[in-house]
């Protein structure tokens, strides 16, 4: 048995400190490859000229359910989960509100008969917000969450590793991991996306498209002709859980206080 | 199955994301750190009372460690990916900075044991022939030098180690209670208290567990258990319990008393889903008798029979193992089953048996770290001084008159 010489101890260690290095290099440039941006805006889109923003106007829902079929069919959202839901709104005489969203408003609602006084009721589109101080974003362990130059947040599903960190950090709950296979990506980080592989070829999002009464209305706050985004300028709006200070760039016109 | 929902909760609130598997892992991380902790009180505050579990606490938390991210594994939805959070991590989540956390402190455990065993690889490898030999000279990196002037280093470094392996220990674990802690969207974690309750009831558990397995591993090796050793945790650990048991209570009483807009659903959900393990489990079967328990060790220990003391010290012990569990329960489960809406509340999470994130599978990963041990058991001398001290006479069973603890 023969002592070890410093000399021998380091050269072992700098070998396998070498291999380790090596090892993680190899991973780095795997997950490199991995990580191609996703829904990469096509053909002469400049995504530096665009910001987008949304607005919902609560008075002009009729709560048909048409965004949220559009959206499911669009964008092939799995059942039980939603990008996009829309909330009934049914508040007492003396106060009490009741809320619903039954499937999510996917098929309308059902007419309640009720022996409580209503005093008002409305519909409330939701959906991810889009926050310019998302939370989801700042979560994400792996970087997978991000918002757009012009102002999407997105997930890169090649990147998202499924942890749900975000789905528990969003305080509007309008992300979801679906675990069924009949999803394009499952156990990935699923939401609102604004449809940005139609926004980013000029078309409106599906729900936007699908909206019979224009309840809910794309805006391009950089555009300065745009009338949605003069009516978000010039009318008062009001944007979901302000408290939480994310920014939310989904904007509401008439919002309640019962709604959060 | 679509979980019925007690008023109103966002259609996406209805599923529990973060299974049983996110309650076992801040449960065996906890064991970790309190494990160290034990550890740390005979190698670096000198509680010579607890020489029998120095090594042993220190090799446990090791075994705890190596299995700390199986649960995690196996809840990622793409566990493949698994590696991004240490290649690409994100600098401003909370979650990217466990891979940092997670390797500086299996290295200090590593370097720790290494240096604590050292002497005895190189006497085993010194005494064996063949593969054995061959097995244990790469264990000792090849360095033979067993010297006074080297041992002497050696217990320096493990000093050295032990001493930053607390604030380590601490922050791995207080960050665990962080990333509940620091998410403003959900009001049942959202508490700069979160990770300092984590803390302090990783070491309750760390302590349980280490007198538990203590009672265990002498009486399967039938060594003498040391009346000195299980009061000093039993003290420690009640202590800690008080510390714990303080710290939640603080939490619920505040929620409480400031009322704010998240007391109604948190207060429907302590009353109705959580009434069972949180106020039955938690706070009175799992506070309040091991308090009573230890307390009756801890002011007439030394009045009693020592076989009397152990078997207290360790029905407190297995019940505060029920306890930290049912708070990691109550603070992963719990804060899903009411909606961000704040107005509805979803029916009670039953995980299922052989399901992927189920109980099987929480079993397997709590077994595992005794697995572990008994491996490392037949190549790390855990026990060596006590079995040395129990051959020489110096130690035996104390109920039968024989000598106390002397090192």
């Amino acid at each position: 048995m023969t002592d070890f010489s410093r000399r021998q101890f380091l050269r072992t260690a700098a070998l396998a400190g070498g291999g380790c290095a090596v090892f993680l290099l190899l991973g780095e440039r795997r997950a490199g490859r991995a990580s191609v941006p996703p829904a990469s805006p096509a053909g002469d889109y400049d995504w530096t000229q665009h910001s987008y923003a949304y607005l919902i106007d609560t008075v002009a829902c009729i709560g048909c359910g048409m965004c949220v079929k559009a959206c499911k069919a669009e964008n092939r959202v799995p059942d039980g989960f939603f990008r996009t839901w829309i909330e009934r709104y049914e508040i007492s005489e003396d106060g009490e509100a009741a809320v619903d969203s039954p499937d999510g408003g996917l098929n309308g609602f059902e007419e309640n008969v009720s022996h409580v006084k209503i005093s008002k009721a409305f519909f409330v589109p939701k959906m991810c917000n889009h926050c310019a101080h998302s939370p989801c974003v700042q979560v994400c362990p792996v970087g997978a969450s991000y918002r757009t130059k012009d102002g999407v947040v997105l997930v890169d599903q090649e990147r998202c590793v499924g942890c749900g960190y975000c789905v528990q950090a969003c305080p509007y709950s309008s992300r979801f991991i679906p675990h069924e296979e009949d999803t394009p990506y499952p156990r990935t980080a699923q939401k609102c996306t604004l449809c940005y592989h139609r926004i980013t070829k000029g078309l409106k999002p599906a729900c936007v498209a699908a909206c019979p009464v224009g309840a809910r209305q794309l805006a391009d706050m950089k555009n300065p002709f745009d009338p949605v985004r003069k009516r978000i300028l010039t009318e008062r709006v009001q944007v979901l859980q302000p408290e939480l200070l994310t920014q939310p760039q989904c904007y509401y016109l008439a919002l309640d206080k019962e709604v959060r | 199955m679509i979980p019925e929902v007690l008023g109103y909760a966002f259609p996406n609130d209805v599923h529990i994301l973060w299974s049983l598997m996110i309650v076992t892992y801040p449960y065996v991380t906890g064991l970790v750190a309190g494990a160290f902790i034990v550890s740390s009180l005979y190698h670096v505050f000198g509680r010579k009372e607890l020489w029998p579990i120095g090594r042993f606490s220190l090799v446990a938390s090791l075994a705890f460690m190596l299995v700390a991210t199986w649960p995690l594994l196996n809840h990622l939805g793409h566990p493949e990916r698994a590696f991004n959070i240490m290649i690409t991590p994100s600098p401003s989540s909370a979650m990217a900075g466990f891979g940092l956390a997670y390797n500086w402190y299996l290295m200090i455990l590593v370097l720790e044991v290494w240096f604590v065993f050292r002497k005895d690889i190189i006497l085993t490898a010194r005494r064996s022939r063949g593969l054995k030999r061959f097995l244990f000279s790469v264990l000792a990196l090849r360095t033979y030098d067993i010297s006074e002037e080297a041992l002497a280093t050696d217990h320096k470094i493990v000093t050295v180690l032990a001493a930053i392996g607390i604030p380590s220990a601490c922050f791995l674990h207080g960050y665990v209670g962080f990333l509940f802690g620091a998410l403003k969207a959900n009001p049942w974690w959202s508490t700069p208290l979160m990770p300092v309750i984590f803390l302090f009831s990783a070491v309750v558990s760390g302590i349980a567990a280490m007198i538990l397995m203590y009672l265990a591993a002498m009486g399967l090796k039938g060594l003498p258990v040391l009346r000195e050793t299980v009061a000093t945790m039993a003290r420690w650990l009640w202590l800690f319990m008080i510390l714990t048991v303080t710290l939640e209570l603080l939490e619920i009483i505040t929620l409480s008393y400031e009322s704010s807009e998240a007391w109604v659903i948190i207060r429907q959900l302590l009353t109705t889903r959580l009434s069972f393990s949180f106020f039955s489990l938690q706070l009175v079967f799992g506070s309040l008798i091991p308090f009573i328990l230890l307390m009756i060790v801890v002011l007439m220990g030394s009045q009693m029979k020592a076989r009397v003391q152990n078997i207290l010290a360790g029905a407190a012990s297995a019940i505060l193992l029920v306890q930290v569990f049912s708070m990691r329960w109550n603070v992963v489960i719990g804060g899903q089953l009411f909606s961000k809406s704040l107005r509805g509340l979803r029916s009670p999470y039953q995980p299922g048996f052989f399901e992927k994130e189920g109980i099987l599978p929480m079993l397997l990963i709590l077994v595992a770290p005794f697995v572990i041990l008994v491996i490392f058991e037949r190549v790390l001398p855990m026990f060596r001084a006590v079995e040395e001290a129990a051959a020489a006479g110096r130690i035996g069973d104390e109920d039968a008159g024989g000598a106390g603890a002397t090192n």
